[in-house]
Parts: structure tokens; sequence; C-alpha cells
């Protein structure tokens, strides 16, 4: 049986009016962000099962480009985000689409830089405002984000698990979950651990000479 | 720990406890946090559904799509203006839940309580009680963390999502919650609580989720309005030492059942109810 917190009833602290359309809308928005790392000038939505028939009515549109802007859950400009992102200068689109199997709430965000590069972020809104991130560039993970998420890339060889995990405990991160997947000769790592992974932590794990993408999302929001 | 509600009431009376005392004890187990940061975090909650139950009582607020809104100033005005017939509390509680919807609805901040559909209840039902009776902003967040251990029952054993359990899963739990709270505020037992708890799900057992459109606008206003008067008249049964014949945690169970056994239909999916009424179809049409 799970275990409930009293915040897990009384609260999100949010902007409405949907915990799983707008709230959670925001969440996957701010996540998603968050694994891009970098500058975007354009971002494309493709609007999946009931976020692609109910996003006007519950400002799902709204909520995601808020959390592409960094915008919490509970921030009361996500009304405007649209106008903000205009004022940026973002270029901002929606696709209603199939995305497949996905779950009903589900939206692939594709992110495209000044130099006109592109990554893409599928998540899906859960409900209660949580989230899943189920698809990152094309490489299938499953995390929640509601623990400090590692996410790496390396050419998979002998030890890698083990130097990973040797960096975080000698840094006192305890790990909660790790998965591990390969295709072809790239492993990819979703690990979460039950603190944050701070700056210095990545820098020495990037030093690993074997891999070449690594990104940490810590938790936003979430009390 | 509780699981249940026998169990809370057991450790209640062998400790000599109140239920907001046992909740909050459970939550500084659970997170390691201490008293004062989660008493912070409940008035934060606090002070939100302070500001979403007032704002929309003396503006009109209209909801994103246009279908809702104004109707907590209405209500606000017709009291002002009119000898109303259920007196002054039902009404303003009334408004105080209607606010919050339409706040809800029109993307402003609220807190889910359970949650956003439901989110006028319990805030219209504390502040509408710590008002008649002059009570502090620390017994309200008392108050909170009464009805939160009553959701959190229901959340273990049953659902408060209306896509999984329909409206009695979300306004009905809301109910349960606030009547608990309130029969707490006011001196009652934790069987009281219970009982004022059980009697609100009682009322509206079967209730089916037909949102218009599938926004969380209509009938979800209403339904927070009625939801509200439930608890309030709920808790003065429960206080005037009228018992549910049948225990809370069963009562939990049969909402769960019937939640299971309604069609999906009726269930968040706007497939069912007044979202398929000739009129539900033709605003879809006009909003979507």
């Amino acid at each position: 049986m799970k275990e409930y917190g009293v915040f897990d009833v009384l609260g999100p602290i949010m902007i409405g009016p949907s915990s799983s359309h707008t709230a959670g809308a925001a969440r996957l928005g701010k996540i998603a962000k968050q694994i891009v790392g970098e500058d975007f000038v354009k971002a494309t939505f493709l609007l999946h099962g009931s976020f692609a028939k109910t996003y006007k009515g519950h400002g799902t549109d709204k909520a995601l480009v808020a959390g592409i802007l960094g915008m919490d859950p509970s921030d009361e400009r996500i009304k405007y985000s649209l106008e903000i992102a205009e004022k940026k200068g973002i270029v901002i689109q929606f696709h209603e689409t199939d995305l497949g199997y996905e779950h009903p709430n589900s939206v692939k965000i594709i992110f495209e830089n000044k130099e006109g590069d592109t990554f893409y972020i599928i998540g899906s809104s859960i409900g209660g405002g949580s989230i899943l991130i189920t698809d990152i560039d094309g490489t299938k993970v499953e995390f929640t984000g509601n623990l400090p998420t590692l996410i790496l890339k390396y050419d998979d060889r002998k030890g890698s698990v083990s130097r990973i995990s040797t960096i975080l405990s000698s840094n006192s991160i305890n790990i909660a979950t790790m998965k591990v997947s390969r295709e072809g000769k790239t492993a990819t790592m979703v690990l979460e651990a039950d603190s944050k992974i701070n700056e210095t932590v990545l820098k020495e794990i990037s030093n690993i000479e074997h891999i070449f993408y690594i990104k940490a999302v810590n938790p936003i929001d979430k009390r | 720990m509780f699981n249940n509600g026998e169990e809370l009431l057991t450790i209640c009376n062998k400790k000599n406890k109140k239920i907001y005392e046992v909740v909050l004890q459970k939550e500084m187990d659970q997170t390691g946090k201490p008293i004062e940061e989660i008493r912070n975090l409940m008035k934060e909650n606090l002070n939100v559904m302070i500001e979403s139950s007032t704002h929309a009582l003396d503006k009109n607020i209209i909801s994103v799509s246009g279908l809702i809104g104004g109707q907590a100033n209405k209500v606000k005005k017709y009291i002002e203006n009119n000898k109303t017939l259920c007196g002054d509390l039902i009404n303003i509680a009334m408004a105080r839940a209607l606010s919050t919807s339409e706040v809800n609805a029109s993307m402003g901040k609220i807190v889910a309580a359970p949650t956003a559909g439901a989110s006028g209840i319990l805030p219209s039902a504390i502040i509408t009680t710590a008002e008649k009776f002059d009570l502090s902003k620390e017994e309200m967040i008392n108050s909170l963390f009464t009805a939160a251990g009553i959701g959190e029952i229901v959340a273990k054993n049953a659902t408060i999502s209306g896509a999984y359990g329909g409206c009695q899963a979300e306004c009905g739990v809301a109910a349960a919650m606030a009547a608990a709270a309130i029969v707490e505020m006011l001196g009652g037992s934790p069987e009281a609580c219970l009982h004022a708890a059980s009697i609100s799900i009682v009322n509206i057992l079967g209730l089916v989720c037909d949102p218009i459109a599938g926004l969380v606008e209509f009938p979800c206003a209403f339904r927070n309005a009625s939801g509200v008067v439930n608890a309030l008249t709920s808790a003065d049964l429960a206080l005037a030492g009228i018992e549910s014949l049948i225990p809370f945690d069963e009562v939990v169970e049969a909402m769960y059942k019937v939640g299971k056994s309604l069609p999906d239909s009726l269930k968040e999916t706007a497939l069912g109810g007044l979202a398929v009424t000739q009129t539900g179809k033709d605003l879809k049409n006009k909003v979507l």
C-alpha cells in the first residue's frame, strides 16, 4: 500500500484548473527544460490524447510553455506565458497528434536552438500533478522527477556503473533507483538519488572519458 | 501510524489525542521534518485557501472557456441585499466555495484539496466555521491536519480521483475531510469526526463526474457549493450526536466499489451525464 502524507491530499499549491492538465503540464515543461539545459529559440508541442482534445480549456498550452520558460506549477504568470514567450522571441507551435502507445495526457516537445539543431522529450501527466518522462531524444526512459535524477549516455564499457556509483557514494549521495539499458554500443543510465546532485559531482562524473551525455534534473515544487 | 479510520481512532483514544495531533505526529515520523516546518507548510496552504475563497466574492472572475464566472459575486450580493432562505452562513459558505472554483477555472492559484476540481469545499468550510466561532489561525491550521488525515485514509484505501471514482471521490471526499475538520474545530470527539465524514460521503454516494467539454467548470462549481453545504450539515448532525450506522472504513470501501462499478463514461471522460445532453454538446462545440 502506498504511504500518503498530508501534502499529498492537501496540495499542491497550484494554478488551476486541473492538476493533471495544468499543474502536471507545467511540471512536465519545466523538467523538459532542465533536461535540454541549453537555450532554445523554438518549441513545438505535439499534443496527444486528452491533452490534444482539451488543451485550450485547461490552459495546458499556457502551462507547458510556462514550464519550458522555467516557471513552477504555482506561478501566477502561467496565464501570460504565451505572451512572455513571444516577448522573449521564442517561437511556440502546437499540433494535435497521435503519439501511439502513450498515456492519454502526453506531449512530445521538440526544442530547436539557434543553429537549427533539435532535441525532443516525451512525457505524460499521470494524475495529481505528477509526471513521467518516457523518451529523451530517442532514448526510452521512465522517471518521475520527484527525486534528483541523473541521466547519462556513454559508450558501454566494463566498470562504468561502478565508477559512477563510487563517485556518488564518495559524495555521500545515496542511490534510490538505477536503470541501465543498451542500444548498440550506447548505454543509457537513469539514476534517482536521495539527495541533490550538484555541479561538482556532475563535473566529476562527466570526467569519465566515455560519457558523452550527462544531465541532472532536480525536483521542483514538491513538498 | 494508521491505515484506516479504526486504527486512527484507536491511537486517538489510547493516547488521548485529537486527530490532528496524531496526523501531525505521523507526518513528522514519516518525513523527519520538525513540527514548525510542517505547520508552516500548512500555513502556506491556509493562506492560499483564504485568498482563493475571497478573491471572486467582490469581482466577476470568468473561467478560461467562459462557461462559468461571476457566481460567487452574485451570491455575495444576494446576501447583502436580501433576506435569504437558508441564512447568511450557508450562503456565504456557498459563495466562498464558488469563489475558489472560479479562481481555479480562471487559472488562478488554489490548493488541491484533495483535487483542484474539489478545491472550493474545504477552505470555505473551515473559514466559515472559524468566522462564526471566532477561532484563531492556529486552530484553522490544526483543522487542516484533521482534514488531511481523513483524505490520506481515503487515498490509501480507495481513491480521490474523479477518473477512478467519479465526483463522489473528489467533492464527496472533500466534504468528508471538511466535515471532520469542522467537528474537531468545534470540540467534537474523534468518533464524531469520523461520523461526520461518513455522513458526508453517504449523502453523495454514487455522484458521477460528467464535466461539460471535459473542463473543470460546470457542474464542478455547483458541486463545490453543494459540497460545502454537505460538509456543514454533516458536521452539525455529528455534533448533535447522530452516528452513521455504517462505520467510516466501510463507507469508504462502499464508495470505492461504487466508483469502480461506475461506467467510464461517468468518470471524467465527458462521455456521459450532463456532458452529453444536447446543451452540453452544444456548449462543448462552442468552447473547444
